[in-house]
């Protein structure tokens, strides 16, 4: 009811803005329907938190006149939602929230599709990962650790969200750089993982930091490094003595693996450059909030902010990338 | 002794008029997601997150874990008015609260389970006041080994349960099974049974098939009747709620021990749904009405509802202590948390006693409360069945598809549903069991997928299934139950001949 | 009938076996394949319904004939089989609002003898309810259908 009352004054403001603007160049194009936010995975999981973070931030900051309507389709490793995005075509009403799986689905399940089949709006930040370790065990860096699993192939257990998604192929990416092997054990969630290191029925986990942050304060589990090319932005402490700034890149500790995850916003294909525009914009005021930079801090993501061409060929390496380490695994699926 | 002070506030804080108000809203509101079908609580609690961002976290925690109470009681409306069940840990309700209503006894059923899952949720809202510590570190021992030997105490609990011809239980059970394993394979990440369709990629959700089976196939036998329900010489009776609470004190056994499994399985976080099923399957075997059980039995219903809302409140329990959810709904009011600005997790209870004081008093108040309102809608329910089928029945078919369609947002499923309604149908007619097939459809990936882990880690070794005590004795204890009729038959055997043998024997000594 | 059903669900459960077969099915080194459960539950499936077939064949004759559904009872399910069929061709065209109300109307009208403007009103009446509960206050969109016959509205 009260949507009702708020399109009413929409179109009243609506008149007198065309009124006021009639002399002025064509208006910015706005949606003129509620917007369809589709979550490519189940809810309660990191990607599904940012898009309802989006939805309240933009309905607490009135930053569109249409609300934004989160809608979860996970069905197929998140190929549903792709595919009905793919199928949307020109459809400038919805937009899809991405996480690895844009890469990794169409090719370890032949799902067709493909990121160039959508529209890329921005990148809104990337997800770290990092490697974690019970607290209880004696390994204080990745080179002790990785030695240990060298000395015995096979008995290690590495812990992971789902199969030859990105917690699988970090692995794998592990064990090509260094030669090591573990038993890679595929389970439900980032949050599962986190727990099952705690309980000792893993050894690591990939987990991103949102994930285990929470055990990590406990005192229960031990990160031992960061899969990123620099240090983490976040100096504020978050346990008693160390700040996610303090933890080490697994490169400068000698383990050349990099790895993060994309979170962007795409737009179905055949869509005009002013409805991406409208896009990136509100995205550019979602992040100048202050609920952001909280949320932010508190997942500790990599912030870069991408659009346009520069955006595109961040995505065209990313898919290389994703399809020589998964070939390398052998995580292609069968023709 | 500190725990009752702080709960003490918590009750002060809730209390506020403002808290309080929304906590009514909260109910409500949750009610009415319950009782319509795929819309759930989870998706019900998501849809209204971001609407709590204006407001502070204890007030906005309140509100959406009483959305969860509220569609908890609500759940059950559905299923026992419509053989509908909206959540998955309902559908164990519909066993016989169905029939119930059928008998013209919907007051007495909607009393029994609402009470019921009061009786369940109170309890563990008490256990969670005084031990959520400990039980915190229990649920860290669940490895893959443990889940899987609690999906085999399930299943084992309820084999046995259907009449009739041993080859149809069987075929029936493993088409649920076969079913469960279409889509992707979470173990390996391979498509399966697919057949290449993309229709076929996400799997058949659970729901489609019971909102398929049980709503469209009862839909259709009661056409074959004529244009009728059974339910619908229902006598409203205003005095049904005091009259069905003086029965139920005599089943507090099945209620004890439901809740105790309720409890365990929401803490291990095996969930509401096995609760549910394990709770019925137990009740059945150790009930001396056991054999009436499916026909409307008023302890088949109490045995799964308790169970259910006991596991389905206890379940927030590691989402507090530990930040891992224990069911679909915990998993997004735990985004809520981080959302608010709090972080899950073994210190929350240190640094925000506020916080998770006011949800836990917002637990007791918020089922008090609950009770109240669903109790008091009793009457209104139960007229529901006496609107002519003519209307209701289109509505309900109408019902159904929506809420096969916003389990996944596809039109596909509703197509599927339509196809589960003629199988459940012909099944029916032909006394093809369905509680296996769905107990099957339900838990059968779940169990497969933690069996195939826990022979990752072990490297392809069963031993892992009696690796260590709590392993083992899961294990053993589900055997127990697989081979129960045989072990009560031969205890029957054993204890009472002994008496007449052992005159008879004596003059051999 | 019996006979029929145990026919189709032999298939059902011999096109499992089929796609295991291509998946793999044994127990390989790291624990069973992808293809191992539903290889032997699929197996038990056809026993299962093999026992059940040549029971319905052989024996229990007598009870073939009195077991499934008669004629007019037939006739009354497909009376509420079909026009659901239609109603969910009518949501994948039109939409599940305008299909809906379409559906109770003429059901009412046909099946309970309702007066023509009684099922409208009522058909209207739910289904505007279910339009403002759903797109309106819970913000669920539905399906709308190939063509969109709702889209004034604004959802």
């Amino acid at each position: 009811m009260s949507s009702i009352r708020r399109r009413a004054l929409g179109v009243a403001l609506g008149v007198v803005a065309l009124a006021a603007v009639a002399s002025a160049p064509v208006a910015a194009w706005e949606p003129t329907k509620p917007i369809q936010f589709i979550v490519p995975a189940g809810t309660g999981g990191g990607a599904d938190q940012m898009a309802r973070f989006i939805q309240g931030v933009v309905s607490k900051h009135k930053l569109t006149k249409e609300p934004i309507i989160v809608v979860n389709e996970s069905g197929g490793a998140g190929a549903q939602g792709f595919l009905d995005v793919k199928g949307a075509k020109g459809d400038p009403n919805t937009i899809i929230i991405t996480l690895s799986n844009l890469f990794t689905t169409p090719l370890a399940t032949g799902a067709p599709f493909n990121w160039k089949d959508f529209t890329p709006v921005a990148m809104l930040a990337l997800d770290e990962f990092v490697l974690w370790v019970n607290s209880s065990e004696p390994y204080k860096t990745p080179t002790e650790y990785i030695n240990a699993v060298k000395a015995k192939p096979n008995t290690f257990k590495m812990g992971g969200t789902g199969s030859k998604q990105e917690d699988q192929i970090i692995t794998a990416e592990i064990e090509q750089q260094t030669g090591a092997k573990f038993i890679y054990i595929p389970l439900k969630g980032g949050g599962d993982v986190a727990v099952q290191l705690v309980g000792n029925h893993i050894n690591s986990s990939v987990n991103n930091p949102i994930e285990a942050v929470a055990q990590w304060r406990a005192g229960s589990l031990r990160p031992l490094c960061v899969f990123d090319s620099k240090r983490m932005d976040y100096p504020a402490k978050v346990t008693q003595t160390t700040s996610w700034h303090d933890i080490p890149t697994c490169k400068e500790s000698g383990l050349d693996v990099e790895y993060l995850m994309l979170r962007g916003i795409f737009m179905p294909g055949g869509v005009s450059q002013d409805q991406v525009n409208f896009y990136i914009d509100l995205l550019k005021k979602v992040r100048e909030t202050p609920e952001w930079k909280d949320f932010t801090e508190k997942a500790a993501f990599n912030q870069s902010f991408m659009t346009g061409p520069e955006f595109v060929k961040w995505l065209t390496d990313a898919e290389t990338k994703h399809k020589s380490l998964m070939e390398k695994a052998g995580f292609l699926a069968k023709k | 002794m500190q725990d009752l002070a702080y709960l003490f506030h918590g009750f002060a804080v809730v209390l506020t008029p403002f808290n309080f108000g929304l906590m009514l809203l909260g109910i409500v509101l949750g009610v009415i997601i319950g009782v319509l079908p795929g819309l759930g609580a989870a998706n019900g609690i998501a849809i209204l997150l971001p609407l709590t961002f204006t407001m502070p976290p204890t007030s906005a925690i309140i509100m959406l874990s009483c959305i969860y109470w509220g569609a908890l009681f609500g759940g059950a409306i559905a299923s026992i008015l419509f053989n509908i069940p909206g959540e998955p840990w309902s559908v164990a309700t519909t066993f016989d609260g169905y029939p119930l209503a059928q008998q013209g006894r919907a007051g007495e059923a909607l009393t029994t389970s609402f009470t019921s899952s009061f009786v369940g949720a109170f309890f563990a809202v008490v256990m969670i006041t005084f031990l959520a510590p400990i039980i915190a570190r229990f649920a860290l021992r669940f490895g893959p080994a443990e889940y899987f030997s609690v999906y085999l105490l399930t299943f084992c609990s309820f084999v046995g349960m259907g009449k009739g011809s041993p080859a149809k239980i069987l075929a029936s059970m493993m088409i649920g099974f076969a079913l469960s394993t279409v889509g992707i394979d979470i173990v390996t990440g391979q498509l399966r049974m697919t057949f290449g369709l993309v229709s076929l990629l996400k799997g058949f959700d659970f729901l489609i098939a019971v909102i398929g089976l049980f709503g469209i196939g009862e839909i259709l036998l009661s056409m074959e009747e004529g244009l009728a329900f059974s339910g619908a010489t229902a006598r409203i009776n205003p005095k049904v709620v005091l009259e069905t609470w003086k029965k139920l004190p005599r089943y507090w056994l099945t209620f004890l021990r439901s809740t105790v499994i309720g409890i365990w399985m929401g803490v291990t976080p095996g969930g509401a749904t096995p609760a549910s099923f394990m709770s019925y399957g137990a009740a059945k075997k150790f009930s001396k009405d056991g054999d009436k059980f499916g026909t409307g039995v008023v302890e088949g219903l109490v045995a799964p509802e308790t169970a259910a809302h006991a596991a389905g409140t206890s379940a927030l329990l590691p989402m507090i202590t530990l930040g891992i959810p224990g069911s679909p709904t915990a998993a997004v009011l735990l985004g809520g948390l981080l959302i608010w600005g709090l972080q899950p997790g073994p210190l929350l209870f240190q640094e925000k006693p506020d916080f998770v004081w006011g949800l836990i008093a917002s637990m007791y108040l918020g089922n008090v409360v609950g009770l109240a309102v669903v109790l008091s809608l009793v009457p209104a329910f139960a007229a529901i069945l006496r609107i002519p089928f003519a209307i209701i029945a289109p509505v309900i078919v109408v019902i159904c598809a929506i809420g096969a369609y916003t389990v996944n947002n596809s039109m596909h499923d509703i197509w599927f549903m339509l196809g589960f309604g003629v199988v459940g149908y012909v099944f029916k007619k032909l006394n093809y069991p369905m509680a296996p097939l769905v107990l099957a459809l339900v838990l059968g990936n779940a169990a497969e997928s933690s069996f195939r882990q826990a022979m990752l880690s072990s490297q392809g070794s069963l031993g892992i299934l009696f690796s260590n005590g709590l392993v083992g004795g899961i294990t053993t204890l589900a055997l127990v139950m697989l081979f129960w009729p045989l072990i009560s038959k031969g205890l029957r055997g054993v204890l009472p001949s002994r008496a007449p043998k052992t005159p008879a024997e004596q003059p051999v000594d | 009938m019996e006979a029929v059903v145990a026919a189709l669900v032999f298939a059902f459960g011999a096109t499992f076996v089929y796609q295991s077969v291509k998946l793999g099915f044994r127990w390989g080194a790291e624990g069973p394949q992808s293809g191992f459960f539903p290889f032997y539950v699929a197996l038990i499936i056809c026993g299962s319904s093999l026992t059940v077939f040549v029971n319905a064949l052989r024996g229990k004759a007598g009870r073939r004939d009195e077991s499934f559904v008669e004629r007019g009872q037939l006739w009354k399910v497909m009376q509420v089989l079909i026009p659901a069929a239609i109603f969910v061709l009518g949501v994948e065209l039109i939409g599940i609002y305008v299909s809906s109300a379409i559906y109770i109307a003429l059901f009412m009208r046909f099946l309970g003898k309702y007066s023509w403007v009684k099922s409208v009103l009522i058909a209207v009446i739910i289904c505007v309810a279910l339009f403002f509960m759903f797109e309106v206050w819970f913000q669920v969109p539905l399906y709308k259908g190939t063509w969109d016959l709702t889209s004034w509205t604004g959802y």
